[in-house]
């Protein structure tokens, strides 16, 4: 029992870190999506960031300068979007697709250009990353106090401080989106932007900003995969995580604290993955672990069909705002 | 979309082409930026596309995937449906092609296998259509989200079964068996070489004419048959067609299923044509490209053949790079895929204001003219 239950405290644990550029991505779904917007380039975004950051920090050997950058790219791919969709009225999906694309090109591209190394940056040495910051007093808590010691221990140490900020950009989007005029007007805009237009604010403006806080998460999502998590830039590093956390956006029904949990579940079930290839239970034989990643795309077509719950979305989203005169 | 006042010339031909023209553009500056010569790479994809021995054989070879898959998104398009799932839809029609194939061949005729074969892609991509296009009609589903989702289900699906029941035995890589002898199209150098053509090797087959056919086909269906116009009439606003009592939901059905089919029949072409088992990942994002062949090929089957041939020949004069330079690869295919997106799809009228100023100005002067 006590091998499981450690067990399971170690799934929670990748959980979190899985489940990092999940909440980053849904949480920049949301303010997009809430203004009106669809963003399925999420993917792209983080993406171009993960190349960025990981170039940056090889050349300057600071992370940290190296997350300014990505944050700076991904918020012009941002602009293209709303150039895209804002000022010319395009749709949309297109042209969230165009950048998904433009990047998994262009990553490579550049990389090769700059590195030689097949797409790849160079392994970056543990100074130029985010790493795992170890919380105070854990052997003494381990030893000292029962079961949260250990919790404290496995689950909680060891996270690198992007894990925190993700978490964190949670309680931020709440309040913003919930307790601010920005946010009130925000979920206006998406909802009736006749309305925010008579009371004489742009919606223009208003979805501009909305993107560039998308663009901002989006950044740190990409930061988190090539300069916390991983060591380097590696060609289409992503590898769907974008439109997982579209999903979870979703799933939890365009809601922040929902949404974290989805992207919660949705990095559990990744993180079980990984664990139960070959392992059998009883009644249900062997598990799948290539169907059980298939599981959270499964569940959120289940949910948007109605079949948990209704789900509405914004809704303005997708609808381009033309000025009356 | 939006209504344009423009001649209809302008809009079929100048629009695409300056859209075109852009994302080149764009694309030369890139390659310029790092270091290379924009303009020797062209030429180098141009002669790896037509010039050398076999790359014209190449070039159609891919035209014919990005026919099906531009196919597939244009039917769609008609009813306003925005079907992203041609990944998906393509890879599950390789599955129905796995299926027939494995477990018919050798007992019936090897010519009545192939034609089961071709149906089966069919049926497979029409139902990975069939079910996001009832999602949407009969439980409200938005269908970008359903076929992103249904993609990522599909492959899931195809690792489970390629990497378990269906994996070949004695072998590491996750595929099938190969058919049974027989069980295959024709490709054109065989058929040539028997007629005493040499025409250099390529893996262009008989999936060629069959994409033309199902352009012929997709022309007749939409605008000479009742169910096109009532695609395009759900499309065009669906609250109209159903007081015309077309049932907008059951034309959505449909639509989806006749797109699925259609990106399901890409696998005739790369299974049934060249690899004779099924693989993992055959589909390599055709799907994808199919829908900047149908931006490009304005939803018509004619511009999409024009459109697909653009695509192909990127695309084999894309692997040519990958011999003659150190620094650009397939990749740069990729990119200026997408910035064709971006330029035809996203910013397709982002010229419009310009071009209505000179060509609407012209007709203004001309006016007095013919008094």
């Amino acid at each position: 029992m006590t091998d499981f239950w450690f067990q399971f405290l170690l799934a929670l644990d990748s959980t979190l870190r899985v489940a990092t550029p999940l909440i980053f991505c849904a949480m920049a779904g949301i303010f997009s999506e809430r203004s009106g917007i669809i963003d399925i380039s999420l993917e792209g975004k983080m993406l171009m960031a993960a190349f960025v950051a990981a170039a940056t920090a090889y050349a300057t050997g600071s992370p940290w300068i190296g997350a300014i950058a990505a944050i700076i790219v991904s918020i012009l791919a941002s602009l293209i979007h709303g150039f895209a969709c804002i000022i010319h009225r395009g749709n949309q999906v297109i042209s969230g697709l165009a950048i998904n694309i433009l990047a998994s090109g262009l990553t490579v591209i550049i990389g090769i250009a700059l590195f030689r190394q097949g797409g790849q940056t160079p392994t970056l040495p543990r100074t130029s990353r985010f790493n795992s910051l170890e919380l105070p007093f854990v052997d003494f808590m381990e030893q000292n106090v029962p079961i949260f010691g250990i919790i404290y221990k496995e689950l909680l140490s060891d996270h690198n401080i992007l894990v925190w900020a993700a978490l964190a950009s949670v309680g931020v989007t709440f309040y913003i989106l919930f307790k601010t005029t920005f946010g009130l007007r925000l979920r206006a805009v998406g909802e009736k932007p006749e309305a925010i237009d008579s009371a004489g604010i742009s919606v223009t403006r208003m979805r501009f900003q909305a993107i560039i806080i998308a663009g901002i998460l989006c950044g740190l999502a990409g930061v988190y995969l090539s300069t916390a998590t991983g060591a380097g830039f590696v060609k289409e590093m992503t590898a769907g995580k974008g439109y997982i956390a579209l999903a979870a956006m979703i799933f939890g029904k365009w809601r922040p604290v929902p949404a974290l949990f989805a992207c919660l579940l949705f990095g559990f079930l990744e993180a079980v993955a990984a664990r139960v290839q070959g392992v059998e239970i009883m009644l249900i034989g062997e598990i799948s672990s290539d169907l059980l990643i298939a599981l959270p795309y499964l569940l959120t077509v289940i949910l948007l069909a109605g079949f948990i719950g209704g789900v509405t979305p914004p809704r303005a989203i997708g609808q381009p705002y033309i000025k009356e005169r | 979309m939006q209504a344009s006042r423009l001649p209809r010339y302008v809009d079929i031909c100048v629009i695409p082409i300056l859209n075109l023209l852009t994302a080149l553009f764009v694309a030369g500056i890139i390659i310029a930026i790092i270091g290379e010569n924009p303009f020797t790479a062209l030429s180098v994809m141009l002669k790896g596309a037509f010039v050398y021995k076999g790359g014209l054989g190449y070039t159609l070879f891919y035209t014919t995937n990005f026919i099906f898959t531009g196919l597939a998104v244009a039917v769609a398009f008609h009813a306003m449906l925005f079907n992203i799932g041609g990944e998906g839809q393509a890879a599950m029609g390789g599955l129905g092609i796995g299926l027939v194939a494995l477990s018919l061949g050798g007992i019936l005729p090897v010519l009545v296998v192939i034609a089961l074969a071709i149906l089966g892609s069919a049926l497979f991509g029409a139902i990975w259509g069939f079910i996001p296009g009832y999602l949407q009609a009969k439980r409200g589903s938005h269908i970008v989200i359903t076929t992103i989702m249904f993609n990522f289900i599909a492959s899931a699906i195809m690792v489970w079964l390629l990497a378990g029941m269906l994996m070949a035995p004695n072998q590491m890589s996750p595929e099938t068996i190969s058919f049974q002898n027989g069980v295959m199209l024709w490709q054109f150098h065989d058929i040539l070489n028997r007629l005493g053509f040499d025409i250099g090797r390529s893996p262009l087959n008989l999936s060629f004419v069959l994409a033309l056919i199902c352009c012929f086909l997709v022309w007749l269906l939409i605008w000479r048959t009742h169910l096109g116009y009532r695609i395009r009439a759900t499309g065009f606003s669906p609250k109209a067609s159903t007081y015309a009592g077309y049932q907008p939901e059951t034309i959505i059905i449909i639509t989806m299923a006749i797109s699925g089919a259609l990106a399901g029949m890409m696998a005739v072409n790369e299974i049934l044509g060249v690899q004779h088992r099924v693989i993992l990942n055959f589909t390599s994002g055709y799907g994808f490209t199919g829908i900047a062949v149908a931006l490009m090929g304005r939803n018509h089957p004619l511009g999409i053949i024009f459109a697909s041939l653009l695509f192909g020949a990127l695309f084999q004069g894309g692997a040519e790079l990958d011999f003659e330079f150190q620094t650009i690869t397939r990749d740069m295919v990729v990119m200026i895929q997408g910035l064709i997106i971006l330029f035809s799809g996203a910013l397709a009228y982002m010229f419009n204001p310009m071009l209505e100023k000179l060509f609407l100005n012209e007709e203004r002067l001309k006016e007095p003219n013919n008094d």
